[in-house]
């Protein structure tokens, strides 16, 4: 499987990743190869085994709806790179 | 050419939880101090894991049911994976291949005619938060962000913008009945969107989908659908092909406006949610659920129809709010007489009463049993219908009973012969010309005459005694 | 012997006998920190304030419970200097995952891992570096420095819980949390020459262990000896409601399972184990141990796990894929880094990323977003998703007929600091032996079983079924009790 720069570029903005012009050279080669070597499991046929999301056979896990307190609003914007009027403050969105 | 409009609708509700899809804070956030309903669950902090509120998923199939959908025996929550500021994990919890409700229908009735609109699926997701633009910054509040949400897809089953909107007025009547969802569109705790495109008339294929976000009032909704229709018929018309875009209705300037356009489509990568083991609905469990539904509007209408002997219309109107329909049982049983003479002292003077207060039903200061107390005090002749009237005012403003409005206020129906016998002597004498014309044969005139009594008695008369009275003084004179 | 040197097991007797205080033992481990750790390089973060404070509430709790007759009752970490990895939440404590993107981070919430530790009146010395994310094996993607193998300073400890297994190698620590999501807590345990286990998916709450890899993480303990990886596990297992996949089944006395007994006990040995490239002396030491086992009465069978080629692809597709997703909310609104001078939201967001994170964990971030993209999911991450279903049915066969298996943890001894970093597929290799057993969510130990022919230490795997630690540690224990591998110290 050969990456193409398009490739990179899509997954890059998909991801939300800027990616410098040689990062994306170096991503496009080395997941190429990583993606290569996962080449080997279009070996098996698999067409009849169920898909294993999760390994626990748990079922219905669920909490009852109860209200408890939350965070004391200074402690919600504590970690804020920016903050305005008791709100998390980003750059405008140009659409 | 003559087009047809193709329509689905994606509705989102909040369901009324006490407290978020998969954290506790309290989902009653409507009016709150911005991010004071967040805790390192809903913020999306690292490290932090949801667990699943029972209540939602019941109420999600609560909707499922009464919208006659599937309910899945297994499902289990998708990650759908998208990059927004109002999105605090970089990923919505939602719901994909396997929702808790598919393939259902609701019938709507648009002059008479009922079509059934399909429903394609009912999930349980979270909302987002909210995002304020203000200058060149947005500011997030997180409030909303984890609040328990419905979303229900129909089939492009709509045909007029008309249709759409008495689908949205049908399925807020169930989430209201059901008690799952305020579904308030004002608040945003009903939003929906349409996807609309247009085909000639008489073909079967599907013209370019456009989607109109933004629709955040019934009214919105259908002007909105009538716009875009229109648009789109007029590009065509001119040859043009209509492009696969987002619009948004702009309530302002009453027009669509695209917000994305670009073929750019978008990629989700949803898959199975790791942090949340699948659901297995059994049977009993969805046995148990049905058994607990409210009966729903479409049942109560023929009901009160059949057991009540209401009119159609009638029933209509006394259905479309389950507290209505509520008051109303409630105030037949207490009353014990025709429901027939209750319906229009609901229908009627009570709706007036409430609309001129803005009060909703649920707020009534008139409980049903005190409105049955009055209707009982008028057909034992204790005061006139006329004087129910003002006597429901006075309990609306009051919460007093009418028992004890009527006894302040004097204004019991006089039936004492004396009295009356006095006011009519005084009337007739009073009026001499006009007791000559009845004596001509003009019989009607005493209405006229009836009138002036009522008036010297305050209204309080009993009418039928003071035509009685008139009718036996005219003979004897 | 020095008060550094003590397990956890003999450093309890000694408090509850009265004969140090935590107050010492906390001392002596700051002090051997100050002496070592500018060349071993395990602390991100050093709490020498808070610990003692905490060690000083310990000897007053051990005092309490000296005089009130309850000595029995007290917990067997209480007054234990302990070190956390850096991707578990501890409340007030900047919690930085070795990411840059996290440089300023202080959770207001606690891991419940760490909340039971705090319960059990441990002391907590500080957080221990590791691979960006836990993405690594060589705690080489750590966004701030390299940690340096205890045996051998020009080599790496492994990874992604490197801080924590040079920690407890060099005496920095006398046991530490780590996380395990494809071999992160068992290959630097062997690259260290340390005891490390990773328990079964769900035994340990992961609330607060910030995800990398949800279905396949799980928080796992580094120890000096078998018993006190067992007085470890003991102390953080068990059932948590915040985290809907931690099972609520009860948590055994595993310290109870150490009886020293393995007479009988069938070991599976996978011939897919022992592969070409393999350094012959990770094989020669592995055999031996097995050798051993079979000398202390165990039955030796040949078992086979034939998809065991498969688990590599597999897990660099599922892992990456959970991680792109887990990942994502790292976009500088809410807490960590953010770049100063973006011209709009979009650049802000797409150029935090890319100066936050590092090389790692954006090329794993681009391969989980392609292997889940449109036109892609299904020949990528759906199919790892069946091939996992394989490998678990392959252990699920293998444990009907045996208790346990016995492998080399990696195929390598410790590798030079820089060797690997430019060639991710070599890096990923050195997990090959571990991350099966994440993909079938079963637990493992390593304990030390040899050295190679420069002095570094070998590890021994031994893998159970899903909740099947106390075969686990019965059979580890066995081994350890009639060897002096772990007793052997590195030159520091």
């Amino acid at each position: 499987m050969t990456l193409t720069l398009r490739d990179v570029e899509h997954i890059a903005d998909l991801a939300r990743l800027a990616l410098t012009a040689e990062e994306k050279e170096r991503f496009r080669e080395q997941l190429s190869a990583i993606l290569d070597y996962a080449a080997s499991l279009q070996r098996l046929d698999i067409s009849d085994i169920p898909p294993t999301a999760t390994v626990l056979p748990l079922r219905n896990v669920m909490r009852e709806d109860v209200a408890r307190p939350s965070l004391p609003p200074e402690d919600v914007l504590a970690n804020a790179p920016d903050t305005a009027e008791g709100c998390f403050r980003v750059r405008a969105i140009l659409e | 050419m003559q087009y047809e409009p193709i329509i689905g609708m994606e509705v989102h509700a909040e369901l009324l939880t006490a407290s978020k899809m998969f954290c506790g804070c309290d989902a009653h956030i409507f009016g709150a101090p911005p991010n004071t309903h967040v805790c390192p669950v809903c913020l999306g902090l690292p490290g932090v894991l949801p667990v699943i509120n029972r209540k939602a998923v019941e109420y999600t199939l609560m909707a499922g049911l009464a919208l006659h959908c599937q309910i899945a025996e297994f499902s289990v929550f998708a990650r759908k994976n998208y990059t927004y500021p109002d999105l605090p994990k970089g990923y919505q919890i939602s719901q994909y291949e396997l929702p808790l409700c598919r393939d259902g229908w609701l019938d709507v009735e648009v002059d008479g005619q009922s079509r059934r609109i399909g429903i394609t699926r009912a999930h349980l997701e979270e909302d987002t938060a909210k995002l304020f633009h203000a200058g060149g910054y947005s500011l997030v509040d997180f409030n909303r962000a984890g609040v328990p949400l419905l979303e229900i897809v129909s089939e492009p089953d709509i045909r007029s913008p008309e249709e759409a909107r008495q689908y949205l007025i049908r399925l807020q009547q169930i989430l209201r009945y059901l008690g799952v969802s305020s579904a308030d569109m004002e608040k945003g705790a009903m939003r929906c969107e349409a996807n609309v495109s247009l085909r000639p008339v008489g073909s079967t294929a599907l013209g370019t989908k456009v989607e109109v976000k933004n629709l955040n009032s019934f009214r919105s909704v259908k002007l909105a659908l009538e716009y875009e229709i229109e648009r789109q018929a007029r590009v065509l018309e001119a040859g043009g092909t209509v492009e696969q875009v987002t619009m948004g209705w702009d309530e302002v300037h009453n027009r669509t406006v695209v917000q994305r356009s670009k073929e750019y489509a978008d990629d989700y990568r949803y898959f199975p949610e790791p942090d949340l083991p699948p659901l297995e609905i059994s049977r009993e469990w969805v046995a148990e659920i049905r058994s607990r539904l409210p009966e729903l509007p479409e049942a109560k209408r023929a009901r009160f129809i059949a057991d009540y002997g209401l009119d159609a219309q009638q029933a209509e109107v006394l259905v479309q709010e389950r507290a209505v329909a509520d008051y109303f049982e409630e105030a037949v049983a207490a009353y014990g007489g025709a429901a027939r003479a209750v319906a229009p002292w609901i229908s009627g003077e009570l709706f007036r009463l409430l609309r001129a207060q803005g009060l909703e039903m649920a707020e009534v200061p008139v409980p049903a049993k005190a409105l049955a107390d009055l209707l009982i005090l008028i057909d034992e002749g204790k005061i006139t219908s006329g004087t129910g009237k003002q006597v429901l005012a006075q309990m609306f403003a009051s919460g007093r009973s009418a028992a004890e409005i009527v006894e302040a206020e004097g204004l019991a129906q006089v039936s004492d012969a004396a009295t009356l016998e006095a006011a009519v002597r005084k009337v007739l004498a009073a009026y001499p010309d006009e007791v000559a014309k009845y004596r001509e044969g003009k019989s009607q005139i005493i209405g006229w005459l009836m009138g002036q009594v009522m008036r010297e008695t305050k209204g309080k008369a009993n009418p039928q005694l003071v035509r009685e009275l008139l009718e036996r003084q005219l003979r004897q004179c | 012997m020095s008060l550094r040197e003590l397990t956890i097991h003999e450093a309890h007797r000694l408090l509850r006998q009265g004969e140090i205080s935590s107050v010492e033992l906390t001392q002596a481990l700051l002090d051997r920190i100050l002496a070592v750790d500018n060349e071993v390089k395990a602390y991100l973060c050093l709490m020498p304030e808070s610990a003692l404070e905490e060690a000083q509430q310990a000897d007053a709790a051990i005092a309490a419970a000296r005089r009130e007759g309850r000595l029995q009752e007290l917990h067997p970490l209480t007054g234990i200097p302990l070190a956390i990895k850096d991707i578990i939440c501890v409340q007030g404590v900047p919690t930085t995952c070795g990411s840059r993107i996290l440089e300023e981070f202080i959770p207001p919430f606690e891991a419940t891992a760490v909340e039971k530790l705090w319960a059990a009146r441990a002391v907590l010395l500080g957080k221990t570096n590791c691979d960006e994310f836990a993405m690594g094996s060589s705690t080489e993607n750590s966004a701030y420095f390299a940690t340096r193998n205890p045996w051998d300073l020009t080599r790496v400890p492994g990874g992604s819980s490197g801080g924590s297994a040079a920690a407890v190698a060099a005496d920095e620590c006398l046991g530490a949390l780590g996380s395990d999501t494809g071999g992160s807590v068992r290959q630097p345990a062997s690259l260290c020459g340390v005891v490390g286990l990773k328990p079964t998916y769900g035994r340990v709450s992961r609330y607060g262990l910030v995800a990398f890899a949800s279905s396949l993480d799980q928080i796992g303990v580094l120890a000096k000896d078998v018993a006190d990886a067992a007085l470890l596990l003991g102390a953080i297992a068990g059932y948590d409601w915040r985290d809907s996949t931690s099972v609520d089944v009860p948590v055994p006395d595993y310290v109870a399972a150490l009886d020293g007994e393995v007479r009988g006990l069938r070991v599976g040995v996978p011939r897919e184990y022992f592969i070409e490239g393999m350094q012959p002396a990770v094989e020669r030491a592995v055999r031996a141990a097995i050798e051993h086992l079979a000398g202390l009465g165990a039955e030796i069978v040949e078992v086979s796990l034939p998809h065991t080629e498969y688990a590599l692809p597999v897990y660099y597709l599922i892992a990456p894929a959970e991680a792109s997703a887990n990942l994502a909310r790292y976009d500088g609104v809410k807490y960590g880094y953010r770049v100063a001078d973006a011209v709009d939201l979009d650049d802000a967001t797409r150029r935090t990323r890319q100066l936050g994170f590092g090389a790692e964990v954006k090329r794993r971030i681009m391969l989980g977003t392609y292997a889940l993209s449109a036109g892609y999911y299904d020949a990528y991450y759906l199919r790892a998703q069946r091939v996992r279903t394989l490998i678990k049915r392959d252990f699920d066969e293998a444990f009907a007929r045996v208790e346990v298996i016995a492998c080399p943890t990696s195929p390598t001894t410790a590798f030079r600091l820089g060797e690997k970093v430019d060639d991710p597929l070599q890096m990923y290799l050195s997990d090959v032996f571990t991350l099966s057993m994440n993909l079938a969510g079963i637990c493992g130990i390593s304990i030390p079983c040899g050295f190679d022919e420069e002095g570094l230490p070998v590890g021994l795997q031994i893998m159970g079924p899903a909740f099947g630690e106390e075969a686990v540690l019965r059979a580890a224990y066995a081994y350890e009790r009639s060897t002096e591998w772990h007793k052997r110290r590195p030159p520091l």
